[in-house]
């Protein structure tokens, strides 16, 4: 082991190598494997065809997702609503059987826990700050707000970590995002990493890990990191890390699988010691200021296509790069914008507050602060908010939360990935825009058709009060935090 | 994992950058319990555009992909690779590569060759008309008019491609070797390593 100094992302690493081949490609092991309905059938089938176990089931957690209606599970009587689409049905039915029958714990679809997985995983204490984690779903990155290296893998790769508890990997390079100075009002960590990947691309950190550092990430809650976090593969990198502080544990201590006593103590400890040491390198930087941070919105369909709120759609011939000409000329196309126009221009349709990206209580909280007193504009048709979790939706209903959402005009949904990506029944009709808290703008993101905005959770509830993208910090004085 | 040495035929030229695995597979193909009958559901967006490669009968059935930039970035969907092998690709040429894609397409014996935009553009210009010949033992892209492109790529995996390799199989060998580290881990990381759940 090397006595140089470290980085962060180091020092996972190497606490966690078992095995190091000639050619430098490590087997790894992963400490926290989280499974849902859509990415692993495959891979239990795999297992079962081959007649191997699952090597740590103790490690592994199993949560249904992506395929879930936000409307109501269980009628009058206790009795499951019935899943109306066949397929879903069917994937949600295989992670029910495959979890226990290879020893799984399984969060059941009305169990209060129940909730998007990278929103589980750190409620429950089952993501840990050092941690390796892993799961069949990009947004797993999510999970490095702790401090953790998270990282989503393809179906082959959760049959080898169900069957290992390791996977075989090369290290990455190492990408330090550093954003220093004092936000805005009415500029979230949504808006910062929007303004991130417009920044660095949507290619900007492919083979990196990102370590997002400086006073505005240190400043930051630990839900605010995770929404960070969250979109890093937006910017091409597979993890983000934020090294853990004594905010972290704050937030981690007590939670349900959270060390305790005695390991507690120890587990502060070996974390205190994860931070990257004076002196450590990254092989690139990036430096951003805090104040030139707009509330942002996306105008094309890459999440680099990003503008502040006060901005114009732009024209391809803005653009130096050929292909990248050519893919704003689809994006406009698709998107059904005219380059020159505003985006305070703009009418949306529907509005998605929700999404492993922003459905934790403080976007809740943002929400229905921007909600308060006022009411959607007649031309949205549609507009939901999705807590993250049961016990998310719990809290913002003891907070009372949901009544202003309701009287707003919104609906307050089941928890569940729900229109991020549609799979569920929770779909934007074709030729039609959302103001949507979600991480991707891609083309049929949201539905065949669908024309997806992404921002933060105050930015879209603005948009829902005027029917229109909005600088929130137009809409009423910001109040001035205490 | 079907072994892989060489790939030859017509390459389908498309070229275009930052193609995420939404569009090659979007979100309600991903329904399916198999790994098998993607290939419909393919580029599903790209075919409603007019004058697309792929709904176009010179590139029916051709082995080749021809891709821009950060090809296969976003979802870490293995279904994308799925997609690809189901309508017959079994090697994807472009620039760049997502980390994700490039790792489910190794693991389902999909060759990913990464070439300078350059190369992309002569290969895309051959592609119109002509076929293309990858050979994974010599590293190498050529063409009938005796273009010769060499390209990168990691020795484990050259190894397990040609050979055919199940990766978990590999693993499971290591079985003594992971047990070590588990039991080294919980002693130095209880906290992580001790058992946590119970079905």
């Amino acid at each position: 082991m090397t006595t140089a100094p470290r980085t962060l992302y180091q020092k996972i690493w190497d606490a966690h190598v078992v095995d190091q081949r000639d050619d430098g490609t490590c087997l790894i092991y992963i400490d926290r494997h989280i499974v849902h309905e859509v990415t692993s059938p495959q891979a239990f089938e795999s297992l079962r065809a081959a007649g191997r176990p699952v090597r740590r089931p103790d490690l592994t957690l199993a949560v249904p997702d992506h395929n879930l209606p936000t409307t109501a599970r269980r009628d009058a009587n206790g009795n499951r609503v019935p899943i109306a689409d066949p397929q879903s049905a069917q994937q949600l039915d295989m992670l029910e059987k495959n979890a226990p029958s290879f020893g799984i714990r399984y969060i059941g679809d009305a169990d209060p826990e129940q909730g998007i997985v990278h929103v589980v995983g750190p409620e429950q204490g089952f993501s840990l700050p050092g941690a390796t984690i892993v799961c069949g779903d990009s947004h797993t990155a999510c999970n490095g707000g702790l401090g953790a290296l998270a990282f989503g893998i393809g179906t082959s790769e959760v049959e080898h970590v169900l069957a290992t508890q390791t996977l075989l990997l090369k290290q990455s390079k190492t990408f330090e995002v550093r954003v220093e100075g004092t936000l805005g009002a009415g500029v979230t960590p949504k808006d910062v990493i929007l303004h991130v990947i417009g920044v660095i691309g949507t290619a900007g950190g492919t083979g990196y890990v990102i370590e997002y550092t400086g006073n505005v990430f240190r400043e930051m809650s630990v839900e605010g990191r995770l929404t960070v976090s969250n979109m890093s593969i937006e910017g091409g990198a597979r993890a983000g890390l934020v090294a853990p502080d004594e905010t972290t544990f704050a937030y981690v201590k007590g939670r349900p699988y959270a060390p305790k006593g005695a390991d507690w103590d120890k587990a502060v400890a070996w974390w205190k010691s994860l931070a990257t040491d004076e002196g450590a390198t990254y092989d690139k930087s990036v430096f951003i200021r805090a104040e030139d941070i707009q509330p942002t919105v996306t105008w094309g369909t890459s999440p680099e296509d990003t503008s502040g709120i006060g901005g114009v759609v732009p024209a391809p011939e803005d653009f130096a790069d050929a292909s990248k000409r050519d893919a704003v000329k689809h994006s406009l196309d698709y998107m059904g914008l005219t380059p020159g126009t505003k985006l305070t221009d703009v009418e949306v349709q529907n509005v998605f507050i929700g999404s492993c990206t922003n459905s934790r209580i403080e976007d809740i909280r943002a929400a229905a602060e921007v909600l308060k007193g006022r009411h959607k504009a007649d031309n949205v048709k549609w507009a939901i908010v999705v807590p993250g979790s049961g016990l998310v939706k719990a809290q913002a209903e003891a907070e009372g939360l949901d009544r202003i959402i309701i009287d707003a005009g919104l609906e307050w949904r089941e928890p569940g990935c729900s229109a991020c990506l549609a799979m569920n029944p929770d779909k934007v009709p074709a030729g039609e825009r959302c103001a949507s808290t979600s991480n991707r703008n891609f083309t049929g993101r949201q539905g065949p058709g669908a024309r997806t905005h992404l921002m933060s959770p105050a930015m879209a509830a603005a948009a829902a009060v005027t029917g229109k993208l909005t600088d929130v910090r137009d809409l009423a004085p910001m109040t001035e935090p205490a | 994992m079907q072994a892989i040495n060489h790939v030859a035929g017509k390459a389908i030229p498309f070229g275009r950058k930052n193609v995420d695995t939404d569009v090659i597979i979007p979100a309600h193909w991903l329904k399916t319990i198999t790994r098998t009958g993607l290939g419909k559901g393919a580029f599903e967006s790209i075919k409603l555009e007019d004058g697309n490669v792929f709904t176009d009968e010179r590139w029916a059935g051709a082995p080749i992909l021809i891709a821009g930039d950060n090809f296969g970035c976003g979802s870490s969907r293995e279904h994308a690779a799925w997609a690809l092998l189901d309508m017959g690709v079994t090697c994807v040429i472009a620039p760049s590569f997502s980390d994700i894609f490039s790792g489910n397409a190794f693991k389902n014996g999909i060759l990913t060759v990464a070439l300078p935009q350059e190369a992309i553009d002569r290969l895309m210009e051959v592609a119109q008309d002509e076929t293309i010949d990858i050979d994974l033992d010599t590293q190498s892209v050529t063409t009938p008019f005796q273009d010769r492109f060499t390209f990168e790529i990691d020795p484990f995996r050259k190894h397990c491609l040609l050979n055919g390799l199940d990766e978990v199989g590999l693993t499971m060998a290591q079985g003594e070797t992971i047990s070590t580290y588990e039991g080294k881990a919980r002693e130095t990381l209880s906290f992580l390593a001790s058992p946590v759940l119970a079905a």
